[in-house]
């Protein structure tokens, strides 16, 4: 290394000095003033605003995200307090005389004011409906989703921190230890995700915690994947030799030079995990091994829907449309995000 | 060709160890695992507890079953199901793998098929309306939970249209309509997307703009010359999408009460049925490793760019 440094300095000084002549003032044309250089973020924002769908959902999560967020405050009840002589309510809007939701149920063909037969009083609504114990379906619908995002974005952080440490370690330290690390990813990536989860759920306490830790076992192997493989493209770039040269250390490298330049693809792995955490986290709650009742959840409301739903379809349908718009939202931003950051890269 | 052997080899090899690791991991994992596997656990007296153990091996010590599991296993041997009275639990679960097996091959054969027709159509009308419906109904097919389709097309038809059976396993092909449809939404939108790519793609190539010069219809072009080239990369989602059906038939099967594998796994997940847990987990480790192994064979086998790159 010295002494091919030694042999770079010895070819730049191959032009002798008088080459180099000082220019007068005002020899050379100013140059035109370049447009101010847009940052990442900036040029981003600016592709991504040209995408609709991605825009329109992007509000809409945000939209959602706030209500989930401010759950505590504008619920108008607490999530599991129970009215019993209330139950099974079904959707009551104020001014609204739509069947379905104006708090009426078909019953023998007819159609009966559930409300008044539940003696609730005038001017009380449940916009979603109660459930089984009474309990305002709204209410449980905000604490609900505001579970399942944290549940999701707290696992798409982790798999996000797990995959980037071991891809770029692996990529970044090549040879043998990449063999063995990538020997290891190859077997856990035989291990069917769902199974693993279940077990593992099965052996912590269930709850938020242990949910998050059993999806992060199996989530973060695709993530450490394409570190590694985007880490092992970029460390072949000049850039990167020219700050070898330099004497930087394969940490400093790491951090400064492939993490940025990996970045876009990294935001968008990461925003396609947080749909398929959730996905997970309800379909756990749906089996019964995920969230433990009275925890509201998407997923224990959608089980505890699915029990009642041939007679109260309403129980079920409210945390249906909440998920699939979820879901919707987050693959049409994770989208419209891809073909801002990593235009080349094929759909799949 | 020396080469070749010896990939297939080292992976032959990696799929046996990986099976094994998965093996030996679900056993001590069942082993930490809280509670018995016995339903009357509070009414039973130590001196009872003592005896069904005794019964079942539990007594002797950890490594001692672990040698003695393994050894099992590889005689076909899963050991006995604690549920469902003694019974062994490679029988029990030979029963179930045959609705298993037949609703998942229907879901690849109809998911597939439909995906790959509406994906070449969609590349056909690049950007035109049925392009847009094509890709609105992959991007919901992927991001709709299956178990919530299930349900939905249970609700739809048999409970509200009554047309065809709520569930069970009863109604010869009648009862595995609708499992199968909410099975297959996701291979469909997968292989719809994937196809749709890969055609437009095709579509502009050079060899497609000659048979169009030549005056063929566009329908053949995109049928004959342009999807047999599509079709290919095609193999490389078919590991995943079993994956996905796996998944979606833990709970699919569960939602129309099919006496099937997944309905099994969830039952003794819910009962600590350790033998059975082991079982399953095995199968669908065993399942998924080796459709991955022969997709990956087979694709190198068809493109032979990529057996090049392999075989280094």
């Amino acid at each position: 290394m010295m002494k091919r440094n030694k042999e770079m300095t010895k070819a730049v000084s191959l032009v002798p000095d008088s080459a180099f002549v000082p220019c007068k003032p005002g020899e050379t044309e100013a140059e035109p003033p370049l447009p101010r250089a847009l940052s990442f973020l900036e040029d981003s924002w600016r592709k991504l605003r040209r995408n609709k769908a991605a825009v329109v959902t992007m509000i809409l999560l945000l939209v959602i995200a706030a209500l989930a967020f401010l759950a505590p405050v504008i619920a108008p009840f607490d999530p599991n307090e129970q009215h019993l002589s209330w139950k099974n309510l079904p959707p009551k809007w104020p001014h609204v005389s739509i069947d379905g939701l104006n708090g009426t149920t078909l019953f023998r063909g007819r159609r009966v004011d559930s409300y008044a037969l539940a003696k609730v009083p005038e001017g009380q609504y449940f916009l979603f409906g109660t459930d089984e114990f009474g309990r305002d379906l709204l209410s449980r619908c905000l604490w609900g989703t505001r579970i399942s995002l944290m549940i999701a974005l707290v696992a798409a952080l982790l798999d996000l921190s797990i995959g980037i440490a071991y891809g770029l370690f692996s990529g970044m330290k090549g040879g043998r230890w990449d063999h063995v690390l990538q020997r290891i990813l190859e077997i856990l990536s035989g291990i069917p995700s769902l199974v693993l989860v279940v077990l593992m759920l099965l052996i912590f306490e269930p709850g938020i915690s242990s949910i998050i830790l059993a999806m992060t076992i199996s989530s973060w192997i695709p993530m450490a994947r394409v570190v590694r493989a985007e880490t092992l493209k970029i460390k072949q770039m000049e850039y990167v030799q020219a700050a070898r040269a330099l004497g930087a250390t394969d940490a400093k490298i790491a951090l400064s030079h492939v993490l940025p330049n990996i970045s876009g693809i990294v935001i968008v792995r990461a925003m396609f995990s947080i749909p398929s955490a959730i996905f997970f986290e309800t379909f756990l709650s749906f089996l019964g091994v995920g969230m433990k009742i009275p925890n509201a959840s998407i997923g224990t409301l959608l089980n505890g829907g699915y029990k009642v739903f041939r007679l109260y379809p309403y129980q079920m349908f409210i945390p249906a449309v909440i998920l699939c718009v979820i879901m919707l939202s987050f693959n049409l931003f994770a989208d419209g995000l891809r073909d801002v950051f990593d235009p080349k890269m094929k759909e799949g | 060709m020396k080469r070749w052997s010896l990939y297939i080899g080292r992976r032959l090899l990696h799929m046996v160890l990986t099976i094994g690791i998965i093996a030996s991991v679900t056993f001590f994992l069942m082993n930490a695992l809280p509670g018995t596997p016995y339903n009357n656990q509070d009414r039973l007296t130590a001196a009872q507890l003592d005896m069904l153990n005794r019964k079942y091996g539990f007594d002797q010590p950890l490594l001692q079953r672990y040698v003695s599991y393994l050894k099992n296993i590889l005689h076909g041997d899963f050991g006995i199901s604690l549920q469902f009275s003694d019974q062994p639990v490679s029988m029990l679960l030979s029963q179930r793998i045959g609705p298993s097996m037949q609703l998942g091959l229907q879901a690849v054969v109809f998911g597939t098929a439909m995906g790959v027709l509406l994906g070449v159509l969609a590349a056909m009308h690049q950007n035109r309306f049925l392009d847009v419906f094509c890709s609105l109904f992959a991007i919901t097919g992927r991001s709709v939970p299956n178990f919530v389709v299930a349900v939905l097309l249970q609700y739809i038809f048999a409970v509200a249209l009554n047309w065809l059976p709520i569930g069970l396993w009863n109604d010869g092909f009648r009862s595995t309509v609708l499992p199968t449809l909410a099975l297959s939404i996701s291979p469909m939108a997968e292989s719809c997307r994937f196809i749709r790519t890969e055609m437009v793609e095709v579509l502009s190539s050079d060899y497609i703009e000659l048979a169009r010069a030549k005056g063929m219809s566009e329908i053949r072009i995109a049928f004959s010359h342009g999807l047999r080239n599509a079709l290919i990369p095609l193999i490389t989602v078919l590991g995943p999408m079993t994956v996905s059906l796996m998944t979606g038939s833990l709970v699919v099967e569960n939602i129309f009460a099919i006496p099937g594998i997944g309905e099994q796994f969830t039952k003794s997940i819910l009962s600590n049925d350790y033998y059975t847990i082991m079982a399953v987990t095995i199968l669908f480790s065993a399942l998924l490793v080796t459709v991955i192994f022969l997709t990956d064979i087979l694709y190198q086998i068809i493109d032979p760019r990529i057996r090049a790159e392999g075989a280094k």
